[in-house]
């Protein structure tokens, strides 16, 4: 294989992996909030059992959060030299920003957020605990503004040409509020948020449905319940915004979302379906006209096709783009179907009698998981084949030094760590989930609750 | 230009300030951790790791705002470096991600083969963390073969050479030095005077491997200090350096570790500020062909984006300082374990 080709499917596989975690630190951290908020305001005792238990979660997925995106900041250099020269004079003043701004707020007082219970006051506490969710959003904020520039390039110009050309910034706010930042910033916080709320939900439907730490699994429940629903809902119009955004400045991305070829016809909305790339057109189950009306507001008007682009100017893996979209709207589809029913039946009092119910709301945290991914997969896979949309490709991004070998090293050497600490990862919060909250205040669960984690007191 | 100085040269003042910050602070995580193993009771390392938890993240963000500067100011070299040292550079990325876990999974479970297993992990991840940004340190001095593109044009080899060994070995050891103080202010009665002990050996380390370093640059790279031959008025930094190093033995004697710990931090800083001297106005300096070298001019990013940076730092390194010392000081005295210890 290229090194272009391993370049790539190592860049993915690195961030998807950092992206599994990022997300469910957000949206934690608004739980976390919501919770701690309720402690101090009730004082009640099942509220601080409950930020404690998710604190000690927070941390185990957090630090694997930073592990991975080291990683991330420097793969920029490593693989693609060219391309960090290009966008250098752009992108390193987000990075630097988000570096500074972000991380530095997020890490600092997390110290504090984990260790720091009996060390500050309950309003330091908390104000810290703010501190670190905002610190997760603004890390958001500047990473998500830098890909977004690469998406809808704004506020710049290019110098100099052939190898040596690169974009240098002339409007800094134009840059950051380039068309696409807000829209996709909006979306990817609320994509975070349920990320957390559902896995709240699960954790929290499977205690119910073992009958076990009920006093505060149900209020918990409630809580994210309400996060989720609100969420969910709203993801629906930032995702309709960025479907709306997407058609204006990448139409070959959107025609490739809806497998959309012939540009003399009405665009038709894929429910289900695949590309048959030979005859270039989509099939399965649609909505005659939808797309034209998503974009137009009218049902028969034609949008642009991918064939109105040559071949090398647009993206190559159609099948993949229009499944990772289908599959990210149908996860957000049933999220907001699970929220709905979980509301109802809450209104009813009946919203822990359902045991078929609480199985889905179980295995439901794989949903914003899948989506996210597979959002993800659409936006960088439908950009292809620029890096930098309509400017540079990502075949001229590559680094020059970098042979084959060495990033076929590389990926070795991630695939192995990264299963390894998949694995670690999975089996420390299974024990944790499993071992619950922890009554810090009955002496019994003190004693056994520090044997657990205390091997010197129990010596 | 601000203040008279050109914007690249700013940018190269705090890019080295960033990374003299990194060096100081995740240094002494660093050099506990690589001390780890010499401490052999459960509870000893326990202590060790509850002695930097709260703060060894905050530490390493240093490195990541370094990145992030070093991208911005000077995509160039960004690119240049981070592609060379491709090999040397995943393993401290590897090596920095064990270290994270390490810490972060060693408390979750009671057994102590698992303890045992994350102790060995721990101290061997930064052990090499240590080493290999050494080895790169010694190498972006010495200089790397560059081509027109101002790319690296060698093998990864190329770095295993005496020069790069030494100042890898050098890292090391003054990281395990820093670190050994650092425990020393965080730790009372038998860990404390083992931990004395190991400070003093560790001195003892550092200095011979820092005297054989020197004494080979002078031999066989003197390049390295024409910059001191023809600026005599700045031999006022090494000399401040030694004595800071002399201090070191002194105030461990003496038991005043906070001293101890100011003169190791000192000593790190004119150390990388002695570096950057005799590096300006090189970033990476291409021996074979010097017309291919990186400098702060031909590296950098439009005075836009410079202006911008300096905003930027102006107004986040107060908040970082600001919030660093907080946290600092939350955390300051000997270690005491709670439930929400490690
Ligand atoms: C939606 C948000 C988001 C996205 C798209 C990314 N990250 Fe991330 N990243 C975070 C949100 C985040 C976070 C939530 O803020 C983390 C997780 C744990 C943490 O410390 O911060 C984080 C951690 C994290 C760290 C460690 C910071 C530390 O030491 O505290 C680095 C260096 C990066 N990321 C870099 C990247 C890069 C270069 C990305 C893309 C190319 C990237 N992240 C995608
Ligand atoms: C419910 C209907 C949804 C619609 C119509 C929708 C629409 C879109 C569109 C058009 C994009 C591409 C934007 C671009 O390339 O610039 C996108 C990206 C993305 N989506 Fe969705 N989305 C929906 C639900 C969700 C859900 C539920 C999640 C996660 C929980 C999610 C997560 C993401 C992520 C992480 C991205 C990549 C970042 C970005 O480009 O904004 N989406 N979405
Ligand atoms: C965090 C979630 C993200 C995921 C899951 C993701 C996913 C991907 C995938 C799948 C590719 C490979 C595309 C292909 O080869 O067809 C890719 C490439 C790339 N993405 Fe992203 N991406 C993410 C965020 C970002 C961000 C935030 C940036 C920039 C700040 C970014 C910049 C790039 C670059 C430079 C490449 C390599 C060149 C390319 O193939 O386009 N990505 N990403």
């Amino acid at each position: 294989m290229d090194v272009e080709i391993l370049a790539r499917i190592q860049f993915a596989f690195t961030i998807a992996f950092h992206y599994i975690y990022p997300p469910l630190s957000i949206g934690l951290g608004l739980i976390l909030v919501i919770m701690e908020g309720m402690y101090l305001k009730t004082g009640k005792k099942i509220f601080e059992h409950a930020t404690r238990f998710w604190i000690r979660i927070f941390a185990l997925i957090f630090g694997i959060g930073v592990a991975t995106g080291i990683i991330m900041e420097f793969e920029f250099g490593t693989n693609w030299a060219t391309y960090s020269k290009y966008v250098g004079d752009i992108f390193g003043s987000a990075l630097a920003a988000e570096g500074i701004f972000a991380f530095a707020l997020e890490s600092g007082f997390l110290g504090i957020l984990i260790f720091g219970w009996n060390r500050v006051s309950p309003i330091v506490h908390f104000i810290s605990t703010i501190l670190v969710f905002f610190g997760s959003l603004f890390s958001a904020v500047w990473i998500v503004v830098a890909n977004s520039w690469q998406q809808t390039p704004a506020g710049f110009h290019i110098v100099g040409e052939g190898m040596n050309a690169r974009a240098e910034i002339t409007d800094f706010w134009a840059m950051v509020f380039n068309p696409s930042s807000v829209d996709r910033l909006l979306h990817v916080w609320i994509a975070a948020i349920l990320a957390g709320a559902f896995m709240v939900l699960s954790v929290n439907a499977w205690y119910i449905l073992k009958k076990k730490h009920l006093d505060i699994a149900k209020p918990s429940f409630k809580i994210a319940l309400v996060v989720a629903t609100i969420f969910s809902l709203l993801q629906l119009v930032t995702g309709h915004h960025s479907s709306k955004g997407v058609a204006k400045y990448q139409p070959a991305k959107l025609a490739a979302m809806e497998g959309h070829y012939d540009s003399s016809a009405k665009a038709d909305m894929f429910l289900l379906g695949y590309v048959d790339a030979k005859k270039q057109k989509a099939k399965g189950l649609f909505i005659p006209g939808g797309l034209s009306f998503l974009v137009y507001g009218n049902f028969d008007e034609p949008v642009k096709g991918l064939n109105a682009f040559k071949p090398d100017e647009r993206p190559s893996q159609v099948n993949a783009v229009f499944q990772f979209y289908h599959m990210m709207v149908a996860c957000g589809m049933i999220m907001i179907l699970l929220s709905l029913i979980g509301t109802f039946l809450w209104w009813k009092k009946k919203l822990f009698d359902k045991n078929w119910l609480l199985i889905v709301f179980v295995w439901s945290v794989l949903l914003p998981q899948i989506a996210n991914q597979a959002g993800w997969f659409t936006a960088e896979m439908g950009r292809q084949p620029w890096v930098v949309y309509g400017l540079l490709r990502t075949s001229d991004a590559l680094s020059k030094s970098v042979t084959a070998n060495q990033v076929v090293f590389s990926l070795i050497l991630f695939t192995i760590v990264y299963i390894v600490l998949f694995a670690l990862f999975l089996f420390l919060l299974n024990k944790k989930i499993t071992q619950g909250p922890v009554d810090y205040e009955s002496k019994e669960l003190i004693d056994e609750g520090s044997k657990r984690d205390n091997p010197i007191m129990s010596h | 230009m601000f203040l008279n100085i050109d914007y690249n040269v700013w940018w190269y003042l705090i890019f080295g300030a960033i990374i003299s910050g990194y060096a100081i602070l995740d240094g002494f995580d660093l050099g506990a951790g690589a001390l780890h193993l010499f401490l052999n009771k459960e509870e000893s390392r326990r202590i060790a790791i509850n002695a930097i938890a709260p703060i060894w993240d905050g530490n390493e963000v240093w490195l990541v705002i370094g990145g992030g500067a070093l991208f911005a100011g000077f995509p160039v070299a960004y690119a240049a470096i981070f592609s060379a040292f491709y090999v040397p550079f995943m393993i401290f990325l590897v090596g920095l991600i064990f270290r994270g876990v390490a810490i972060e999974f060693r408390s979750k479970q009671p057994m102590l083969w698992w303890r045992k297993t994350w102790d060995i992990v721990y101290c061997v991840s930064c052990i090499i963390i240590a080493l290999s940004l050494g080895l790169m340190l010694g190498n972006v001095v010495q200089g790397l073969p560059l081509n027109h593109e101002k790319e690296f044009s060698g093998s990864w080899t190329f770095f295993f050479n005496p020069f790069g060994i030494l100042v890898s070995i050098t890292t090391l050891a003054l990281f395990m030095m820093h670190g050994a103080i650092y425990l020393t202010m965080k730790t009372k009665n038998r860990l404390y005077a083992k931990l004395h002990i190991l400070a003093n050996n560790f001195t003892i380390f550092f200095v011979v491997s820092f005297v054989i370093t020197t004494l080979y640059t002078l031999l066989y790279i003197p390049h390295l200090s024409d910059f001191f031959r023809g600026n005599v008025a700045f031999f006022i930094i090494p000399v401040l350096m030694t004595l800071c190093i002399a201090n070191i033995p002194r105030q461990v004697k003496r038991g005043k570790f906070r001293y101890a710990f100011l003169s190791s931090s000192a000593t790190i800083a004119l150390l990388l500020i002695m570096v950057a001297l005799e590096a300006f106005p090189f970033l990476l300096y291409s021996p074979q062909n010097p017309e291919n070298s990186i400098t702060v001019h031909n590296a950098a990013s439009s005075e836009q984006t410079m202006k911008i940076l300096l905003i930027i730092a102006l107004i986040g390194t107060p908040l970082v300082g600001i919030y660093t010392g907080f946290v600092f000081w939350t955390f300051k005295g000997k270690v005491t374990l709670d439930e929400m210890s490690y």
